[in-house]
């Protein structure tokens, strides 16, 4: 049976071209950057390469680039980094547990976090922020594009109102956002964003898993969390993932094709598609999340009567991939904290399926989805008694 | 690593025999799991204190499902008293080791049946007032 993958909020495949840039770095060019012979200064060269494309995509200073082990290393870097006792920080409550957990360790510590909430369409008003920000607050996090329902944030105003407030304000206000899952849909120019850290990782935009990056405007002190050899300019210890990097910045080249703009109004096309269809075909079923301010390749829906895990495993037996954004789970028994704050019940949030489309899903792929995703859901309500 | 879901637990997940509602149950027990938020709700049908039959209708991932329907199969034919002492190692024998995250899904098939035994003496109770 061949298998359908539908879950690239997760993780995407590695290009093909992407794979072949970064082969000779796992045998041929064997060197440490840190080396100073041939071989050192050919994976030395390399990094710098990549470093230069994730610079030119995200508009900044290759210095300003840190290569990191993942966007969650990149986001406990930017918040553990910036943060001291008794600061002030603001976030949403829909952020990305890499986010959510780093601050909640850091209220244990006597920091004071704001969890500001959503609108019933997961998007976040920028007045929340007004009212919040105070004299003390040190950092601002908000997450571009979230992985659940894939909600926009109007990360440029937020940018406006703390570069209004710091000019007033002798005490900084950095701002950071989470990008993870905006860099191959979304302007990434970090300097249209007014943001001072920029959190992203390889394994959503086609590359390897195990490398991310943080963008850190000059300027912006930060303590390292990982200390060593001074690699990263002092701010990443440890030997360079150099074959991930090179994957990494092999990614950024690629996002910068102009195909990439028809590849996307494609992806937007089959998933506006699949969301009429399902809302269509199926009784007792809604869409999560902003219909406009919402990545093209999200869709997050709640059916009543039916259980997100139950779902996902059935669809699984017949070789569809997908998750839900609520498994009742090893890691958390709780319904999605992101469903919920769009004032979702807890059953409502339990039943929801995310299907996140990419480069390689195709219009047979989803017509074959459509096709076996209501015998499914139409199985489980006869099995939990939903009329 | 064993897979998150085992074969048998999907056989029973996708093949339940037991779901659905028994017209005229001796008891019906309704419960719900606050912390993950599954409901279970079981049918009895009880003659001279054995259980004659048992459905039930789970929304729920597929452990629960797979759980519900041992459940019921475990049952049919036992006394009252024995169904009751029916517990997690038995589930396991027919279903095979379960993530330890899942465990409380037995914990809502004991609940349903408990609270269906609890609603048929009730029944049986008021009949006989």
């Amino acid at each position: 049976m061949p298998k359908i993958y539908l879950d690239y909020a997760a993780a995407t495949p590695v290009d093909p071209k992407i794979l072949r840039a970064m082969l000779p770095y796992f045998k041929k060019e064997c060197g440490n950057p840190s080396s100073i012979h041939y071989f050192g200064q050919r994976a030395l060269e390399a990094v710098d390469q990549a470093r230069a494309n994730a610079a030119k995509f995200l508009n900044c200073d290759p210095g300003e680039i840190i290569f990191t082990g993942s966007a969650t290393e990149a986001n406990n870097l930017a918040i553990f980094g910036l943060v001291k006792t008794g600061d002030h920080i603001i976030t949403t409550q829909i952020e990305h547990p890499a986010v959510l957990e780093p601050c909640r360790a850091l209220e244990r510590r006597g920091v004071k976090v704001t969890y500001l909430p959503v609108d019933s369409d997961g998007l976040l008003h920028v007045d929340e922020i007004e009212k919040a920000i105070k004299a003390d607050t040190v950092l601002v996090s908000v997450i571009y594009a979230n992985n659940e329902i894939g909600a926009i944030q109007p990360i440029v105003e937020i940018g406006e109102l703390i570069r209004d407030k710091n000019q007033k304000s002798k005490n900084k206000t950095y701002f950071h956002t989470d990008a993870v899952q905006a860099l191959n849909y979304l302007d990434c120019d970090v300097k249209k964003l007014g943001v001072d850290m920029f959190s992203l990782s390889g394994h959503k935009i086609y590359g390897p898993k195990g490398v991310g990056a943080l963008y850190l405007r000059k300027g912006t002190e930060l303590n390292p969390i990982i200390y060593g050899g001074n690699q990263e300019h002092g701010m990443r210890s440890g030997t360079e993932n150099v074959a991930g990097i090179v994957g990494l910045g092999k990614a950024f080249e690629e996002m910068q094709s102009p195909k990439l703009r028809i590849q996307n109004i494609k992806i937007r096309q089959l998933r506006d598609k699949l969301i009429k269809i399902i809302l269509k075909s199926i009784p007792d079923c809604r869409l999560n999340g902003s219909l406009t301010q919402r990545l093209p390749n999200n869709v997050n829906i709640s059916f009543r009567g039916v259980e997100g895990e139950a779902m996902v495993i059935a669809l699984d037996q017949k070789g569809i991939a997908l998750s839900t954004g609520s498994a009742c789970s090893v890691r958390n028994l709780q319904p999605s904290h992101v469903l919920l704050s769009l004032g979702l019940s807890a059953q409502e949030a339990h039943g929801s399926l995310r299907i996140s489309l990419g480069k390689y899903t195709t219009q047979q792929e989803i017509e074959k989805f459509l096709r076996v995703l209501p015998g499914v859901v139409e199985r489980l309500r006869k099995i939990s008694g939903y009329k | 690593m064993k897979p998150y879901y085992s074969k048998k637990v999907i056989k029973h997940f996708l093949h339940p025999k037991n779901f659905g509602k028994i017209q005229k149950a001796s008891g019906v027990g309704d419960t719900r799991n606050l912390r993950c938020g599954d409901t279970m709700k079981m049918y009895l049908k009880i003659e001279k204190n054995v259980i004659k039959d048992a459905k039930f209708e789970t929304l729920g991932c597929g452990h629960a499902v797979s759980i519900s329907d041992i459940m019921c199969e475990l049952i049919r034919g036992k006394t009252i008293d024995q169904a009751l002492k029916i517990d997690y190692k038995e589930i396991v024998k027919k279903l095979g080791q379960i993530p330890p995250a899942k465990v409380h899904c037995s914990y809502l098939a004991k609940t349903a049946l408990k609270a269906a035994v609890d609603n048929y003496r009730k029944n049986v109770r008021s009949v006989k007032k």
